[in-house]
């Protein structure tokens, strides 16, 4: 909302300053954007008088004028075609910043002639498109004087934030009321003086709407004017709308824009020569076209308000008004439309078109449902003020709806929910200076009437903001939260979260980097990591990538990774922690913790080779998160399936049972050719949410430490089996030998070549075996080595290689 | 036999001339060895008479002491510089790399969020989450948003298709609906604080379809404004580490709280650049407001009863304002280059007691 100084002071008496007024606006709930000065822009620009125009000696369409500034005469080369000898314009000197181009004006030599200045077009001063010529000054402007103040652009210009409660502050009038109340000087009240109608209008408005429901317009008042002379609006007028950046046309049509800014009163006016028979409304209107005034037609449909006459549709309701039916500087009978239009309905058919304008803006956030008899007798009073003519009698359509209602309001609830202390009488002064009508009622409580401009004031709290704002949320007190002491003995994060947060810092400490992707991708890219059903795809995505919530995070990873490879970073390692989707209820978002290592895991250096990743850093990485997340390692058994987005043969699944935590593996060089990736790529995907909670403990110490106090024997086995074998039974197999005495197992080598037999392999496991209140004897040893053997071929059928 | 003074000497000088430990052997051998002169004079000692084997005796035994005791310091000599020689040997060129090792950064969202939820937490709030595709009762209803409310049209919230029933599931266009979800599942008092994704149509230079909020919510039956003003107040200056921030609340407008209002911090724009702080300008950091009555109605809670607070505010932009990141599309791109110039490190934890960042 734009409003000049000089505007608000035509309904607020007040001598504050300009900054203390923009504090104010924004301190009550206006907030200003932006206060603009263009005094301060247009200072350079002086009136000049055109001393001798003559034709530039090089150019046939330049002329050379000799200028007087006011302080010296100076040669300027102008091309306007009205640039001559004694006129007034507008002199710019070089240096100038020119606002309606940015450029900087500099001396020049224009077809060889040296030009010290410019006379500028409204163009150029950024006041209008007109370019024709320079600006011609009334013949007494004082030569010298800057020309904002000669022409009254030096009106400061506030443009304010409106939030969409606040209709009332649509109109500058309603603005000033709100500074009035919050103490920046007195409101200007005026009675508008009815004017009595002579004649009865001869058009009739037939509200047609059958049937229940919010009215969509309840109210449609017109007036006939007979005899119009429409001419170009008053200087005033014109000062008034340009100063907000509205084009002034002509005074029938600039009046309906000044009621629209002034008092938040939508205005239309038909020519009533053009309208054929009576105005109706009605809906289903489905089909009609419409002729509107910004030259475009309109279809409409049948939820939208059409005002008609016996030719169509002519208007379409608080959106927009007809061309065929518009004013123009021949017409000479006008029907003056001042109605009440329903928001919701207004709204809808302003969203279907893509039609925004200040009517529509208005309608749909409500106008004051008591001033359209007010505004009808305002909008008749100027018309005739400018264009002259006879007023009818108003035409009635319909009836004000009702508005009034009275809220119970207890002045201590200022200070209960707003925290201020604001004494009874200052809060009751706010709400009355804002237009409540205040009644006390037994036992202390106040019985409050909002007035009819305040449509959002609906409750007891919305009268404590009220009194807030006006006196100032800079009054509240602030005070400080302190947790509760139960609050200080439980933990602020839940466990996943914590766990989360370990996982994240784990993970990264391991080399990784945290992304955040789109939670949603190419549904193509979620088929391929499992389901891409129709319920998780979006009605209205941004774009036609990004269509479908994820199944998974590995895509987006993978994609992270290509990307980062196209810019030279081949070598990526990126994880993620966020959902994952399988439905759309929320025991169907699962939050997950995913990596991608791409290309080699080792770089190439002086120590050795470059290594390319491989399934075990993805599994080191796995079993890194769910260390991090809590979980067990030593209880952890590996399965060698996984799902299909994964090399078949190089795939795992970590599990605890039957409890599935996370799957690794390299990642299928099908699916990455799909995504346009080049391999090798290894992933995973910890489910954080299947890692079992922690169980509650009654105490925060741990068990006493185990310690052996006497040596440990190391033992190695090295046993041929078939290839097949998972090097996890052999591991089982020796562990559960002779479980009281072997405290750990570890393959150290894995053989198969020339040697062993084809499809054997040769595993080697080294054995630590020790016992807590004694040395190991050799014999005990030996014992406990021959139930390794004996056990590892039983569950595996390997043999110990000779 | 010579003179057992002599015989020491020549010994003691043997043993010092030896230049390695296989001459220092054969020097103790021949000092000390079975045949050394030294061994066989102790040999015949049993000829002497009683007075006498005790007098030479003594006498061998201190010279025999002596030379061992030259042995070893011999010895220990020559270990060391041998060990020298050997060292000399062993050089490297220190100045050559390490074996390749990667540390990773932790994204800024997740920093920042850890950031606030420090601060947060230390306030008595507790971390609770929802999920990120609500229903319109969740999301618009229950918090006062009517159907005919823009933000519940096509082109600010994404939407599902419709089931059978021609309910439209949609993704949260804000942290809120964790507000309804929590006050609909436990009694008050409530103090939560609700991190999240959250998502709207809207993709240009400052607005991404997906971003981050954190919803705060105070239920009880005495809070007020005053504490709002606090608790956020004390927010902003603990997470830009500045004590005197300059803050100030303005009226606004949100469907689910009244009164409304929205917080900015001081800054300045001074020389392009954005500083936070005393500055001319003020710049909009989050929007809260006392929790609408009809809001409590709706999660069955007596209003005469209860009341609090509820704040939602975005973690991207304190982000870039903190760490001066300047685009926000960027968080979203995992570009390695960026995540590693503007991540952080996996142990920079923010806590208040080590400060939030370095």
């Amino acid at each position: 909302m734009k409003f000049t100084l000089s505007w608000l002071k035509t309904h607020l008496e007040t001598d504050v300053s300009l900054d203390d007024i923009a504090a104010k606006l924004t301190a009550v709930g206006l907030e200003v954007e932006g206060v603009r000065r263009p005094g301060d822009e247009l200072a350079p620009f002086t009136v000049a008088y055109v001393v001798e125009a003559r034709q530039h000696p090089n150019a046939d369409k330049l002329r050379l004028c000799t200028v007087d500034t006011g302080t010296e005469q100076v040669e300027v080369v102008c091309g306007a075609p009205n640039a001559r000898t004694g006129m007034k314009g507008v002199f710019a000197p070089p240096g100038t910043t020119i606002p309606g181009t940015g450029d900087v004006l500099k001396k020049a030599k224009i077809r060889g002639v040296e030009s010290c200045g410019m006379l500028c077009s409204e163009r150029e001063m950024g006041l209008s498109d007109e370019h024709e010529g320079i600006i011609e000054l009334d013949p007494d402007a004082p030569v010298g004087t800057p020309f904002a103040e000669v022409m009254g652009l030096d009106d400061p210009l506030f443009d304010i934030a409106i939030t969409p409660n606040r209709a009332d502050c649509l109109g500058v009038y309603g603005i000033a009321r709100d500074l009035a109340a919050a103490g920046l000087g007195r409101l200007k009240t005026a009675d508008i003086e009815p004017v009595a109608g002579t004649f009865t209008s001869p058009i009739d408005v037939i509200l047609d709407f059958p049937g229940e429901g919010p009215r969509p317009c309840p109210l449609f008042l017109g007036r006939y004017i007979q005899g119009v002379q429409n001419c170009e609006s008053p200087r005033w007028l014109k000062e008034r709308l340009t100063s907000v950046g509205l084009r002034p046309i002509s005074a029938l049509v600039d009046l309906t824009n000044f009621l629209t800014i002034d008092r938040n009163r939508p205005v239309h006016v038909f020519d009533a020569g053009k309208v054929k028979g009576d105005i109706w409304l009605r809906l289903g209107q489905g089909g009609a076209t419409f002729d509107a005034l910004n030259g475009k037609e309109y279809v409409l449909d049948d939820t939208m308000t059409g005002i008609g006459d016996e030719s169509g549709v002519i208007s379409l309701a608080g959106v927009m008004g007809g061309e065929p039916t518009g004013c123009t500087m021949e017409t000479t009978d006008v029907f003056i439309e001042i109605a009440l239009f329903d928001p919701v309905r207004t709204a809808a058919t302003g969203r279907t078109f893509n039609l925004e304008s200040d009517a529509r803006y208005r309608f749909e956030r409500g106008v004051d449902p008591a001033f359209a008899g007010p505004g009808m007798e305002l909008m008749t009073r100027l018309v005739i003020e400018l264009c002259g003519g006879e007023a009818s009698e108003v035409v009635v359509a319909g009836a004000e709806p009702a508005w009034r209602r009275e809220i119970a309001f207890r002045p201590s609830r200022v200070k209960a929910l707003g925290g201020v202390d604001c004494e009874r009488s200052e809060s009751l002064g706010i709400l009355t200076a804002l237009g409540f009508a205040c009644e006390e009622q037994e036992g202390g409580a106040v019985s409050v009437a909002p007035p009819p401009w305040r449509g959002d004031i609906l409750g007891e709290a919305d009268l404590v903001e009220e009194v807030l704002r006006i006196a100032g949320f800079d009054q509240i007190p602030a005070v400080s939260l302190s947790p509760t002491a139960a609050e200080r003995s439980r933990p602020a994060l839940s466990p996943t979260r914590r766990r989360l947060g370990a996982v994240r810092r784990s993970l990264t400490a391991r080399g990784m980097s945290e992304a955040v992707t789109w939670s949603f991708m190419p549904r193509q890219h979620a088929a391929l990591f499992g389901d891409a059903p129709d319920a998780l795809v979006l009605a209205n995505p941004i774009n036609a990538e990004l269509d479908a919530m994820r199944p998974s995070i590995l895509p987006n990873l993978i994609e992270a990774c290509r990307r980062n490879a196209d810019r030279g970073l081949a070598d990526a390692a990126l994880f993620e922690t966020g959902p994952v989707y399988t439905g759309t209820a929320p025991e169907e978002q699962e939050t997950v913790v995913a990596g991608v290592r791409a290309a080699a895991a080792v770089p190439r250096n002086w120590h050795g080779p470059e290594r390319a990743v491989d399934p075990f850093d993805a599994k080191a990485d796995a079993l890194a998160a769910l260390n991090a997340a809590g979980v067990s390692l030593s209880g952890l058994q590996t399965g060698a399936e996984g799902p299909a987005w994964y090399h078949p043969g190089r795939v795992g699944t970590l599990g605890l049972g039957r409890n599935a935590l996370a799957t690794f593996g390299e990642l299928h060089p099908g699916v990455l050719a799909e995504l346009g990736a080049e391999g090798p790529m290894v992933g995973f995907e910890v489910m954080i949410d299947a890692v079992p909670r922690p169980k509650a403990k009654a105490t925060r110490a741990k068990p006493p430490l185990a310690a052996s106090d006497y040596p440990a024997a190391e033992r190695d086995f090295a046993f041929i089996l078939d290839g097949g074998v998972p090097a996890s039974e052999v591991e089982r197999a020796a562990r559960n030998a002779e479980k009281s005495l072997i405290k750990a197992v570890t393959v150290f080598d894995v053989y198969a070549g020339p040697g062993i037999e084809a499809d054997k392999k040769s595993l080697a496991i080294t054995v630590l075996l020790e016992a807590r209140d004694r040395t190991l004897t050799d014999p005990e040893i030996d014992a406990a080595a021959a139930k390794i053997v004996a056990n590892v071929a039983k569950m595996t059928g390997g043999v110990l290689r000779g | 036999m010579e003179d057992l003074h002599a015989l020491e000497e020549r010994m003691l000088a043997g043993i010092e001339a030896a230049g390695d430990l296989p001459a220092l052997e054969q020097a103790r051998v021949a000092a000390l060895g079975k045949k050394s002169p030294l061994t066989q004079a102790m040999k015949g000692l049993g000829g002497l008479d009683i007075d006498a084997r005790k007098e030479a005796g003594v006498r061998l035994n201190q010279i025999k002491r002596k030379l061992a005791d030259a042995v070893d310091v011999r010895r220990t000599a020559l270990e060391r510089v041998e060990l020298d020689q050997r060292l000399a040997t062993e050089r490297v060129d220190v100045t050559l790399p390490t074996r390749p090792e990667a540390e990773g950064t932790v994204h800024p969202i997740s920093q920042v969020l850890d950031e606030l939820i420090a601060i947060l937490a230390d306030m008595g709030f507790r971390v609770v989450e929802g999920p990120d595709i609500e229903d319109d009762f969740h999301n618009f209803t229950a918090l006062n948003i009517p159907p005919e409310h823009p933000a519940r049209q096509m082109h600010d919230t994404f939407y599902f298709g419709a089931d059978e029933a021609g309910e439209r599931m949609l993704l949260r266009t804000h942290t809120s609906p964790v507000q309804i979800r929590t006050m609909q599942a436990e009694p008050p008092p409530h103090r939560i604080i609700a991190p999240g994704r959250t998502y709207r149509c809207d993709y240009d230079m400052t607005h991404t379809p997906m971003f981050h909020q954190i919803e705060g919510l105070v239920i009880d039956e005495s809070t007020h404004m005053g504490h709002l003003k606090g608790c956020l107040i004390d927010l902003a200056r603990a997470f830009f580490e500045v004590e005197d921030l300059p803050v100030r609340f303005r009226p606004s407008y949100f469907p689910f709280t009244e009164p409304s209002a929205e917080m900015d911090i001081g800054c300045s724009r001074e020389g392009g650049g954005l500083r936070i702080g005393h500055g001319a300008d003020w710049m909009e950091i989050l929007g809260c407001g006392m929790v609408h009555p009809r809001v409590l109605e709706i999660v069955g809670l007596d209003p005469a009863r209860y009341q609090g607070f509820a704040f939602g505010i975005g973690v991207e932009r304190p982000a870039m304002l903190k760490y001066g990141i300047p685009d926000l599309r960027s968080f979203f791109d995992a570009d390695l280059r960026w995540l590693r110039h503007y991540g952080f490190a996996p142990f920079d934890v923010p806590s208040l007691a080590a400060g939030l960042s370095a």
